[in-house]
């Protein structure tokens, strides 16, 4: 039985997209605690404005993230939602469940919380929304001897890495990307739950230039993967896609009418190094020429497939606007190995480097890409170890102003003005 | 047994990190990881992977709704212990994926989505819009200056039909942040919704000596806006800022870190939209999404003149962009001034960059096209 008349959110029940609507209903069946959502929410719709007050520090015993709380701005009236925090669960790499488990997570969360989640949050936890200060232990002690499951992050500490599904069901993935992520996860459970950074750190990892996980876009590490080598031809399948046997893109424009396929026009002419041509019925690339992009890839998936010395390209320092812009990561290493053989020695050096520097240098609520920012690019390839290449810049700067160091000229910065006075008059 | 409130550390475990994740590999993945050839799109919503074992893995994509109820995660897992042996995925975007082992399963599978209501609709794949990532907006956030899951479920009844078909030039990737502090990270999305605020923050003088660090305040814009100041709170003279707010953009990081400068408003909130960006590095560099219509109010429940603006933008899009051309590569190449004539979009001097680095979007070439902006 409704508890409170919501007319604009029932609005949203209609139409062939899922009703969240509709869903809170049925949860609030189940925990009546759900109608104060709805009575909130309506509220908001009504009025064009959030009734949640601003934060609230709470947490687990011994760690300084994975919980966010989250208080009703009017607990009186919406008391099912007087505390509503919000309790990130650390997902699984590549984020397949069996049932078994995920029942097994909702009924820990029937049990001590609203029974309404995000699946998933835009880092990558599972985000189980809406549980009271006294739950928080009790929910924590059955999630870690009940499922034996952790949090993830929140706050100034590495946040929950995250992965695209990579070698477990992609024939791109150029490094196991659920490994490694699986891997750095449990390296670094300390710095994921006790904040000690200047701000949030985020690894994600892409298989491929494609960046399913938009890794490029989101994290201050970012892993994706590429080649060294040669694109993998099979020029009989290249023969089967020109004949229009096979479907282009795997048949992802099916449902548009764009004529015959052009092998000419829909990978030769676009790509973006002009490296491809046909010769005697064979396609042809000059693979010094090629910078990777996919685009061929994509359309010819049973004829091309990356090279097979793969690795991947690291990027550093991309984030959201707040507060100096938006900023995409930054090609750092072309090209590194990456393998669970050696455990992954050389990322976990690479990271441990710009972490050293960083939690020395960064300001307070500083990501790293605002920091090289500041100190500049050239600044960061030295604190790096890195030799500067031109593959580090877009182009090479076309302002004059080097910053010269005094061990860079002859004689150093230190002159007397007297003996230039004794042969230049003033 | 259970938590013991009188002795919380008794037995804690801590930092064992996530379960890992080949226990919940189904077979066909368990089987054939690292071994995958190729995959198709049979139909929109069915991807099929092909091993080199011979295996075939078919997944069917369903959209969901990201703010899901366990009742909902529990029905998920009815259908993936009828028909996938107990497993699941989710997507980046999330989606949920069902896997079976061979083609003759697939149908059945679908059968039984279908016969679930409007509660598992297939598609996002291929040339076609898929699910919208999004934030917590009005259901759960402090800051938004819109709502989410709302916003969303509006746009995405209307665009339902590119969910569920592959007609357009190039996958089309739309995001929704509810506030600039873009938790969405919604920045590099061909379309992009996204939350803004204009009223500068009000400060209140009675609650800020308790909940804020003054320093921290005043060293948290990023146009030096906030000063220290004097204010008189029964009769005494406190510390506290004032805002300088002919040099307020509205970002709200103030408010973030000190809860005495709430800046959200029925009137100065509203939807600004964003258009272009990508991540893939497919062809064209990734790209920031820009920003073309600068706000639109809030009208819930259905914000039809957002969802109308969105819905413009992508089918003028699919009706001019030539096949693989994403919505910023289709900007690019008919010029942004083509972009905002063949939309229809008024261009406002909003959209024209005084923030830092703002001259890289300035043209400074005598290359141009004539439009009808120039009278």
């Amino acid at each position: 039985m409704a508890k409170h008349d919501t007319p604009l959110l029932d609005e949203l029940e209609s139409g062939p997209w899922p009703s969240f609507v509709s869903d809170i209903k049925r949860q609030a069946e189940k925990n009546p605690d759900c109608w104060d959502i709805l009575g909130q929410l309506e509220l908001s719709y009504k009025e064009k404005i959030t009734h949640w007050k601003h934060g609230g520090i709470v947490g687990v015993f011994g760690y300084g993230g994975g919980i966010v709380g989250r208080y009703s701005d009017l607990p009186k009236m919406f008391p099912g939602v007087e505390h509503f925090h919000t309790v990130r669960v650390n997902q699984p790499a590549s984020k397949y469940y069996s049932t078994e488990n995920l029942r097994g997570i909702c009924d820990l969360w029937e049990k001590h919380g609203s029974g309404m989640t995000n699946m998933h949050g835009s880092t990558g936890d599972m985000v189980l929304l809406g549980c009271r200060t006294e739950a928080l232990e009790p929910f924590f002690w059955d999630l870690t001897h009940g499922m034996g499951q952790d949090l993830g992050g929140s706050g100034s500490n590495l946040r929950t890495p995250a992965n695209c599904l990579g070698q477990s069901r992609c024939e791109w993935s150029c490094y196991d990307t659920e490994e490694t992520c699986h891997h750095l996860t449990m390296h670094y459970q300390d710095e994921i739950h006790r904040p000690a950074f200047p701000y949030k750190f985020k690894f994600k990892f892409s298989g491929c230039p494609n960046d399913c996980v938009a890794a490029i876009a989101r994290s201050d590490v970012a892993v994706i993967g590429t080649w060294r080598d040669d694109i993998r031809i099979d020029q009989a399948a290249v023969k089967e896609y020109v004949a229009g046997n096979f479907a282009s893109n795997g048949g992802s424009h099916a449902d548009g009418d764009w004529g015959a396929f052009d092998i000419q026009k829909e990978v030769i002419d676009l790509c973006p190094t002009e490296c491809m041509w046909m010769e005697g019925g064979e396609l042809k690339i000059d693979n010094a020429e090629c910078t990777r992009c996919m685009h061929c890839i994509n359309v010819l998936p049973r004829a091309l497939r990356p090279g097979a010395q793969q690795g991947a390209s690291i990027c550093v320092g991309a984030k959201a606007p707040i507060l100096d812009g938006a900023q995409f990561a930054t090609l750092i290493v072309p090209f590194m190995e990456i393998s669970a053989d050696n455990e992954f020695e050389n990322l976990i050096d690479f990271i441990e480097t710009i972490w050293d520097w960083w939690m020395e240098v960064g300001k307070n609520r500083e990501r790293v890409g605002e920091t090289m920012q500041r100190v500049g690019l050239p600044t960061f390839i030295k604190v790096m170890g890195i030799e500067p290449i031109p593959q580090h810049v877009r182009e090479p700067r076309s302002n004059p102003y080097v910053f010269w160091q005094d061990e860079e000229v002859p004689g150093g910065f230190e002159r007397d003005v007297q003996e230039f006075r004794k042969k230049h008059a003033a | 047994m259970g938590y013991d409130p009188a002795n919380p550390m008794v037995d804690r475990i801590t930092d064992i990190g996530p379960p890992h994740y080949a226990k919940f590999h189904p077979p066909i993945i368990a089987n054939n990881k690292g071994k995958w050839l190729y995959h198709e799109i049979p139909q929109a919503g069915v991807l099929m992977h092909k091993s080199e074992t011979g295996d075939e893995c078919w997944t069917v994509r369903v959209g969901a709704a990201r703010l899901i109820s366990i009742e909902l995660i529990r029905e998920m897992c009815d259908v993936a212990d009828a028909h996938c042996d107990g497993f699941l995925r989710f997507t980046t975007r999330n989606n949920v994926e069902f896997m079976v082992d061979s083609k003759d399963k697939v149908q059945p599978l679908l059968d039984d989505l279908a016969s679930r209501g409007n509660k598992f609709p297939v598609g996002g794949t291929g040339a076609g819009i898929t699910n919208i990532v999004h934030t917590q907006g009005w259901v759960h956030c402090h800051t938004p200056a819109t709502d989410a899951s709302g916003v969303v479920k509006a746009v995405m009844d209307e665009l339902f039909d590119y969910f569920t078909s592959m007609k357009l030039p190039a996958q089309v990737r739309i995001a929704l942040a509810c506030c600039l502090n873009m938790c969405g990270a919604v920045h590099a999305s061909d379309i992009a919704i996204l939350g803004v605020h204009r009223k500068p923050p009000m400060i209140d003088h009675t609650r800020i000596s308790g909940v804020c660090e003054l320093p921290l305040a005043i060293a948290s814009c990023p146009l030096g806006a906030v000063k220290p100041a004097k204010a008189e709170v029964d009769g005494k003279e406190i510390k506290t800022v004032k805002v300088n707010v002919d040099r307020c953009m509205f970002c709200g990081n103030c408010y973030t870190m000190c809860p005495a400068m709430p800046l959200a408003d029925p009137d100065g909130d509203g939807i600004a939209i964003l258009v272009g960006g990508k991540v893939s590095n497919s062809r064209s560099a990734p790209k920031f999404s820009k920003l073309v219509i600068p706000f639109i109010p809030n009208t819930p429940p259905r914000w039809p003149e957002t969802v109308a603006a969105v819905k413009n933008i992508l089918e003028t899009y699919a009706k001019d962009a030539k096949k693989y051309e994403r919505v910023g590569e289709w900007a690019e190449r008919i010029g942004w001034e083509k972009f905002f004539e063949k939309c229809d979009i008024p261009f406002t001097i909003k959209s024209i960059d005084d923030y830092r680095l703002a001259y890289d979007t300035w043209r400074t070439t005598t290359q141009f096209k004539y439009t009808n902006h120039i009278k």
